[in-house]
């Protein structure tokens, strides 16, 4: 099994750290994995995308040409991607900035209203949480319990509260697939 | 032995840390300068000495500097750096100083693209700078060779008395994957006598010098170098090869090719046919007797030279199989990683398929 | 019989290659001579640069590294960084190297304010290629590449280093000295004195100019390049003490 992921979106919006924090996941959950951005200055306030391969075998090229699944955070890179995602893959959408549906009658469309539910929770950064928390609910790849454990260490301190909301960001994600 | 995930450039980092280097000198350059700036942070952490130079030319010569006093430093750069810090580079060899320098390589010439690249391969293996010297390259096709290379990097460099290149590529510095930070095999190194440590008044002056201006004695200078080079070439070439045995087409490649390479191998098995990799390891010394060997299995039909540049690594191809197989080439310059696709269908057309 | 005068122990035994009337002779004892006098020859580590003064390397007694052209402060920086406390660290660098090919990592060592001492000789020529024009070539003044004398339409005037690092804060101390005669000697002598003395202090970076002769490349006797320099140099490069941060803290 192996899932071939590009994560895209603006600069700001955290497509670097929801690939981070997928390629972590999928590490502590025993599989291969790698992380590959892109870099240079389509960074600063261009569209930035990464891509992510988990696989259980050892993966032999890090860059993704055909992702089985498309997290696409803004209009461009609904744009720039939906073509080539392999027949039968997902496009995730944040529809909160993508007003439009994806064209593509081959491949699986969940569609997540980010930066309304995130300001629902008091805080518009954790819109690509709730993404996160839709990715992982539609794949069923990766375990909501691995993603709590790095939260409670990545978030320590004053910073601890952080966890709650970061967890009920990603509960708000999953309820968004049906 | 637990994993952790790294980026390509941090865990180069850490890796000098590792293996007991307490001082950089570079200069930012993009896709590399995640190594300075993880450096500016840790080294200092450990009474070490991070320095961020005027320039890269400065910057190979402050290595130069602190090589010489006998510590173990490093200098990272992407291409164009790599170009300034050319001068150092030959001043170290002749002068016998060990150090390690990564390349980080990005698309040419001039300030070219800082997508990933391999067309530094003539500069790494060949040098740029003057003169007969040789710098041993290790060429990592992932993040856990790129942490491990650089440690063995330390240990040839300080074993011979030479700078070592590690060269790698913009994709393996910005990537991230997991690495296992395992013991590395102790090798035991010589005293570095020869070190400007101060005389203390208890013995002759060191000297670190690459003036030879008595021809004979130069030529002499030079005839020594050789011999360690010819060391080196006996004693550190690496390689790796995949699935050759028994297979039709041989594909030669290093580095992030590698890998494109590999995912072509599967395309291909997918349609019946059954192609191998050889893997140079070290680029110099390059390992031209176990490629003419694995080349020279009778099902081999012909062998494609897979490269981020335009046929650089095509010369050590030729050099080994001193034609007994027809070899041909794909490669992109400038920034673009060929895709298993273009390589699978340059296999099969080399296979008259 | 009593020992009135012996050369310094900061020397070797290595024979001088330098020409009659060279100013880097003189130069090398009142560096050597003062390294002894602060006795630290055994922690002190130079580093020569490329041109006449080439061969200090073997000169000195110190431990030496011999650097590219011009490189010599980046070298120096290199070493200081990673010696313990306590290594005294010097580059001896003519105007050629450290005026034209090396005024990046002059100019930077400077401003961070690095703790070693520059040796910067001036004789306003390129000697050990015989006889180019210099940075600090004066205007009119005839070399091998301007036969027909400096022009400053096409060179510009030659830069002054001591005046152009004493501006910069990590600098500590910057004096211009010449050698002529016994005054001024003395007065060299108390300039590379206090520079090293300032470095051991941690003060920062220290600079000492010293205006020199070359009789060969100048095309003069040595007594007569002696009064070409008096009468030439010194006006257009003034001696004395451009930066001394404990004057200015008296």
């Amino acid at each position: 099994m192996t899932n071939e992921i590009i994560i895209s979106g603006f600069g700001g919006q955290g497509v670097m750290a929801i690939g981070k924090t997928i390629t972590e996941a999928g590490m502590k959950e025993g599989m291969e994995v790698s992380w590959l951005p892109s870099y240079g200055p389509e960074m600063r306030g261009g569209t930035a995308n990464c891509s992510v391969v988990l696989s259980d075998e050892p993966i032999v090229s890090p860059i993704v040409l055909e992702p089985t699944e498309l997290i696409a955070m803004n209009l461009p890179s609904l744009l720039k991607f939906e073509s080539v995602v392999k027949p039968g893959g997902t496009i995730f959408v944040n529809s909160s900035v993508v007003d439009q549906k994806v064209q593509r009658t081959d491949v699986k469309a969940v569609y997540v209203d980010c930066i309304k539910i995130a300001d629902e929770l008091g805080n518009s950064k954790v819109a690509n949480m709730v993404m996160l928390g839709a990715y992982i609910e539609a794949m069923k790849n990766l375990s909501t319990d691995t993603i709590k454990e790095m939260l409670v260490h990545m978030f320590t301190g004053p910073k601890a509260k952080l966890v709650d909301l970061n967890i009920e960001a990603l509960k708000r994600g999953a309820a968004c697939v049906k | 032995m637990q994993k952790e995930l790294w980026k390509g450039n941090e865990a180069i980092a850490e890796a000098a840390i590792r293996a007991g280097c307490k001082y950089f000198f570079g200069y930012p350059i993009t896709p590399q300068t995640e190594v300075p700036e993880y450096l500016s942070l840790r080294l200092p952490e450990i009474g070490g000495c991070f320095l961020q130079a005027e320039s890269e030319v400065a910057a190979i010569n402050m290595v130069y500097g602190a090589a010489g006093c006998g510590v173990r430093v490093m200098t990272s750069s992407s291409s164009p750096g790599i170009s300034l810090k050319q001068e150092g580079i030959t001043y170290l060899c002749g002068a016998e100083l060990p150090c390690v320098i990564i390349n980080v390589m990005r698309g040419g010439p001039g300030l070219g693209t800082i997508q990933p690249a391999q067309g530094d391969y003539y500069q790494a293996t060949r040098g740029g700078g003057n003169g007969d010297y040789r710098t041993p390259v290790l060429a990592p096709a992932n993040v856990q060779e790129a942490a491990d290379f650089v440690r063995l990097a330390f240990d040839i460099a300080d074993q011979y008395r030479n700078p070592v290149m590690v060269l790698a590529d913009g994709m393996i510095g910005q990537m991230m994957e997991a690495v296992e930070w395992g013991e590395m095999e102790k090798r035991n190194l010589p005293a570095k006598d020869w070190a400007t440590t101060g005389t203390k008044c208890e013995r002759e002056h060191n000297i670190i010098n690459s003036l030879y201006i008595k021809p004979e004695v130069c030529a002499e200078h030079n005839e020594h170098l050789e011999r360690k080079y010819k060391a080196l070439e006996e004693n550190e070439v690496r390689y790796e090869e995949v699935n050759t045995d028994g297979c039709e087409v041989l594909f030669a490649a290093y580095g992030t090719t590698s890998r494109i390479c590999r995912a072509a191998m599967k395309m291909l098995a997918d349609e019946g046919i059954k192609a191998g990799l050889f893997r140079p390891i070290t680029l110099w010394p390059y390992p031209y007797d176990a490629l003419k060997k694995c080349a020279s299995q009778d099902s081999i039909k012909a062998v494609v030279d897979v490269e981020m540049s335009l046929g650089q690594m095509m010369d050590d191809v030729k050099i080994a199989l001193e034609g007994a197989k027809p070899i041909s080439f794909i490669g992109k310059a400038g920034g673009i990683v060929p895709t298993p696709r273009d390589v699978a269908d340059a296999a099969k057309k080399a296979l008259g398929r | 019989m009593a020992i009135v005068y012996q050369k310094s122990k900061g020397l070797t035994d290595k024979e001088l290659h330098y020409c009659p009337g060279c100013t880097h002779g003189i130069a090398h004892k009142l560096v050597a001579e003062t390294l002894e006098e602060l006795g630290v020859i055994g922690t002190t580590i130079g580093v020569a640069p490329v041109g006449c003064s080439v061969f200090a390397y073997d000169y000195f007694a110190c431990d030496m590294h011999e650097a590219a052209h011009g490189r010599a402060p980046a070298v120096a920086t290199g070493i200081k960084r990673v010696s313990p406390e306590g290594t005294t660290v010097f580059t001896y660098q003519g105007d050629g190297d450290l005026a034209a090919i090396g005024t990046a990592e002059i100019v930077h060592a400077a401003m961070r304010g690095e703790k070693i001492t520059t040796i910067f000789i001036n004789n306003a020529i390129y000697g050990m290629t015989g006889g180019q024009m210099a940075p600090t070539t004066l205007v009119g003044q005839k070399a091998t590449t301007c036969p027909l004398g400096r022009s400053k339409e096409h060179y510009g005037e030659p830069i002054r280093m001591c005046e152009m690092l004493s501006t910069i804060n990590g600098c500590v101390y910057a004096e211009r000295v010449c050698v002529t005669d016994m005054g001024n000697l003395n007065k060299a002598k108390k300039a590379i004195k206090k520079a090293f003395e300032l470095q051991q202090q941690g003060a920062g970076f220290t600079f000492v100019e010293i205006l020199a002769a070359c009789p060969t490349n100048w095309g003069k006797s040595p007594v007569k390049a002696v009064e070409w320099l008096k009468e030439n140099m010194i006006p257009y490069f003034p001696l004395g003490v451009y930066k001394d941060i404990t004057a200015e803290v008296k």
